[in-house]
C-alpha cells in the first residue's frame, strides 16, 4: 500500500474541517440573531432574557466537561482495577 | 383465524422452541415472522379491553389484559424485536436465537400482565433470558458481569414478590392497577421497579452488565428490560411525586459519566439511564401529558437508542474495538454506518424533526406546566448534556477524530436494513408526531412544532455544538484514556469484597489463638488425669469411636430382643 496512491477521504483535507466550523459559527449567529427578531411565546420569566437558551446550551455544555474532568480525578483508576479481586 | 384473546408472549414462546430445531434459512424466516404477524395480530385483531384470566387454585391470574397503555408498548416490543432480530440475523449461535425470542415474547408477558404474580412471573423471565446475551460474549468479564448483572435483577424480583404477597394479604387483590407509595407492600414494589429502571444507586447493573454483551445482544437489552419497568411505574406509580427528584438525577448524573467513559457502548449505556430519568419525571408529574410524554419518551427511546447500540454494535463487529481511544477515522470505511449513527445522534439529541424531540417536549412542558423550575433547569442542562456525550461524542470517536488507522469494511447488509429502518423511524416519527400521538394512552391536544420551541431547542443545541468544539480547540476536552471510572459498584466489587476478606483474615488469626490456647489446655488436662491413679483403670484409656459404636448397638440390639421376647 503506498502513501501516495491512498485515498483522499473527506475531513482529510483541512479544508473541509474549516469549512464545516465555519457553517456551524454561521448558523449559531444567525439562530442567536433570530432571538432578537422573532416574536416569541415565552412561557417561563428566563426565556425573557435575550439569547437564553443559546447562552444556557453554551455554558452547561462547558461546566459539564469541566466538572466531569474535576471528576475524573476522583474516580479513574487504572483499566485492570477490578480485576485484582476478581 | 386470528385469535384476538392469544396472549402476545405465546406466538414468542412457540416461535423460540421452533427455533431450537431448526435450522439455516427456516430458523431465519421463524424468527423475522414472528415479530411481523405478532405485531400484525396485535394491530389489527386486539382492541383495548380484553381480558383473559386463567383460574389457579383459589387465585384468578390475568395472564393477558389490554389497554391503551399496555397496547403501545406491545406494538413497540414487536417492532424492536423485528429490528434486533434482523440485526442479528448473521449470528449462527442457537443460544442467543433462542433467548431472544423468549426474552421479547417475557417483555410482552410483563406488559400484558393484568396482575402483581404474573407480572412477577414474567419480570423474572425477563431477568433469566437476558443474562445470556452477557454470557454469550463467553470470556471471563462477561461471565462476572451475568452474575453480577443476575443478581440484581433476582433480587429486583424478590422484591415486587414480597411486595406483592404484602399487598395480597392486605388487600385479597393482586391486580395490578395504580399502587401509590403507601405501606410497606408498595415499598418493596416500588424498589422492585426502581432496580430495573437504574434509579440513582440501583443503576449499576445497567451500565456494568450492557456493555459486556454480544453485540447484537445488547440492541435486545436495551429494548426491553428498562421499558417495561418504565410501563410498570407509569402504571402503578404515576403521579408519586419523589419520582420527579429522583427521574431529575437519574437525568444529570449520569452526563457526566457518559463524557469521561472510554468504552463507547458504556457511554450509551449512562446515556440510557439519562433518557430514562427523563421518562421517570414525566411519570413522577403523573398529567396526561406528562405521562404521555413519559411513555412516548420510552417509544421513541427504544428505536434511537437501539440505532445507536447498533452502529457501535456494527463497529465492535468489524473492528473489534469499543474504546473511544482505539476507534477514531471510521467514517472512511463505514459511511454508512456513520451517517446512520449520526441519525440516531440527532434523534437523541432531540433536534427537531427527529423522534427525540417530539416526545421530550411534552415531558419539559408538562414540567413547566406544573412549575418545577428548577427541575426543569436540570432537565435543560440533561437536555444539552445528552447532544454532548451521546449527539456528538458517539459518532465523532467512533467515525471522525483522530484518524485510527482502522481499514475496514461496511457493515453486513442486515445490520444495515436495521439500522435503516430504526433510522427512518426516528425520522418518520419525528417529522410525522400525530401517527405517535394518536397512539397514545391520555387524550391530550399537544404539538410540539411551534416557532419558539424549535428556536429554543435549536439554539440549545447549536451553542452545545458550539461548546464541544471550543473546548477541543482550547484543549479542554478530556481526552479519551483507558481506564476504569468508580460507581457505585465500587462498593460490590471492591469495599465488600476488601473488607470482608479483612474480616475473614481476622477471624481466621483470632481461630487460630484460640485453637493454640484450647489445646494447651487440654494437654495440661490430660497430663493431670495420667497422674491420677484412675488413670490405670482399663476404662479410663481411650478407645477408638468405632468400637463404643459397636458396644452401644449391641446393647441396644440387646433391649431390643428383650423387649420383644417380653
Amino acid at each position: 500500500m503506498s502513501t501516495s496512491k491512498q485515498k483522499q477521504y473527506l475531513f482529510d483535507k483541512p479544508r473541509n474541517v474549516t469549512r464545516l466550523l465555519r457553517g456551524l459559527y454561521l448558523v449559531c449567529a444567525i439562530l442567536l440573531f433570530l432571538d432578537f427578531v422573532l416574536h416569541r411565546h415565552i412561557s417561563h420569566n428566563w426565556e425573557n432574557f435575550p439569547g437564553f437558551y443559546s447562552i444556557f446550551g453554551f455554558v452547561a455544555c462547558v461546566l459539564l466537561v469541566l466538572i466531569a474532568k474535576e471528576l475524573r480525578k476522583v474516580v479513574m483508576r487504572k483499566e485492570d482495577y477490578y480485576d485484582v479481586d476478581e | 383465524m386470528w385469535m384476538s384473546d392469544l396472549p402476545a408472549f405465546v406466538p414468542f414462546y412457540l416461535a423460540a422452541a421452533l427455533v431450537l430445531v431448526t435450522r439455516g434459512w427456516l430458523r431465519n424466516l421463524i424468527l423475522l415472522a414472528t415479530p411481523v404477524l405478532g405485531g400484525l395480530h396485535l394491530w389489527l385483531a386486539v382492541e383495548p379491553g380484553l381480558s383473559l384470566t386463567l383460574p389457579l387454585s383459589n387465585l384468578e391470574l390475568t395472564l393477558y389484559r389490554t389497554d391503551r397503555l399496555s397496547l403501545l408498548f406491545g406494538y413497540l416490543f414487536h417492532i424492536a424485536t423485528l429490528i434486533a432480530v434482523i440485526f442479528a440475523l448473521h449470528v449462527r449461535d442457537t443460544t442467543q436465537q433462542v433467548v431472544g425470542l423468549l426474552y421479547a415474547g417475557s417483555a410482552l408477558g410483563a406488559v400484558f400482565a393484568g396482575d402483581l404474580l404474573t407480572l412477577f412471573i414474567f419480570w423474572e423471565l425477563l431477568a433469566i433470558t437476558s443474562v445470556f446475551f452477557i454470557w454469550a460474549r463467553q470470556n471471563r468479564y462477561s461471565l462476572r458481569a451475568g452474575i453480577r448483572y443476575l443478581l440484581f435483577q433476582v433480587t429486583s424480583g424478590m422484591l415486587l414478590l414480597a411486595g406483592t404477597l404484602i399487598i395480597y394479604s392486605q388487600t385479597n387483590s393482586l391486580t395490578f392497577e395504580h399502587i401509590g407509595l403507601n405501606g410497606i407492600g408498595s415499598w418493596l414494589i416500588f424498589f422492585a421497579f426502581g432496580i430495573k429502571c437504574a434509579f440513582p444507586f440501583l443503576h449499576n447493573w445497567l451500565t456494568d452488565a450492557y456493555p459486556e454483551a454480544t453485540p447484537t445482544g445488547t440492541v435486545f437489552l436495551s429494548a426491553f428490560t428498562t421499558k417495561v419497568a418504565v410501563y410498570a411505574l407509569a402504571r402503578g406509580f404515576a403521579g408519586t411525586e419523589i419520582l420527579v427528584y429522583i427521574g431529575a438525577v437519574m437525568t444529570c448524573f449520569p452526563i457526566f459519566f457518559a463524557v469521561i467513559e472510554n468504552d463507547l457502548r458504556r457511554v450509551l449505556a449512562y446515556s440510557m439511564i439519562n433518557q430514562v430519568g427523563f421518562m421517570v419525571c414525566g411519570i413522577g408529574i403523573g398529567t396526561a401529558l406528562a405521562l404521555n410524554g413519559a411513555v412516548a419518551h420510552a417509544f421513541t427511546d427504544v428505536i434511537f437508542k437501539g440505532l445507536l447500540f447498533m452502529a457501535m454494535g456494527a463497529v465492535l463487529y468489524r473492528t473489534g474495538k469499543m474504546n473511544g481511544s482505539d476507534l477514531g477515522g471510521l467514517y472512511k470505511t463505514m459511511p454508512k454506518t456513520a451517517v446512520l449513527c449520526i441519525i440516531g445522534a440527532a434523534s437523541i439529541s432531540a433536534f427537531p424533526l427527529f423522534s427525540g424531540f417530539v416526545s421530550k417536549s411534552m415531558v419539559m412542558s408538562a414540567m413547566l406546566i406544573e412549575g418545577y423550575d428548577t427541575v426543569w433547569l436540570m432537565l435543560l442542562f440533561a437536555s444539552a448534556g445528552v447532544f454532548h456525550h451521546a449527539g456528538i461524542k458517539i459518532p465523532y470517536f467512533a467515525f471522525f477524530a483522530h484518524d485510527s488507522g482502522i481499514r475496514t469494511r461496511e457493515a453486513p447488509w442486515n445490520m444495515l436494513l436495521a439500522m435503516t429502518i430504526a433510522a427512518v423511524l426516528c425520522i418518520l416519527i419525528g417529522s410525522q408526531p400525530q401517527f405517535l400521538y394518536s397512539l397514545l394512552p391520555w387524550q391530550v391536544d399537544y404539538w410540539p412544532y411551534d416557532m419558539t420551541h424549535v428556536l429554543a431547542q435549536t439554539q440549545l443545541l447549536f451553542f452545545s455544538a458550539l461548546a464541544f468544539v471550543w473546548l477541543n480547540k482550547q484543549g479542554l476536552y478530556p481526552p479519551e484514556l483507558h481506564s476504569v471510572n468508580l460507581d457505585a459498584e465500587w462498593v460490590y466489587r471492591k469495599l465488600l469484597p476488601t473488607t470482608s476478606r479483612i474480616v475473614v483474615q481476622q477471624l481466621k488469626h483470632i481461630c487460630d489463638k484460640i485453637c493454640v490456647g484450647s489445646d494447651v489446655v487440654i494437654q495440661t488436662c490430660r497430663q493431670q488425669f495420667g497422674r491420677f491413679p484412675l488413670a490405670n483403670y482399663h476404662l479410663a484409656a481411650s478407645w477408638p469411636t468405632g468400637s463404643m459404636v459397636l458396644w452401644i448397638a449391641i446393647l441396644l440390639g440387646g433391649f431390643l430382643l428383650l423387649d420383644s421376647l417380653g
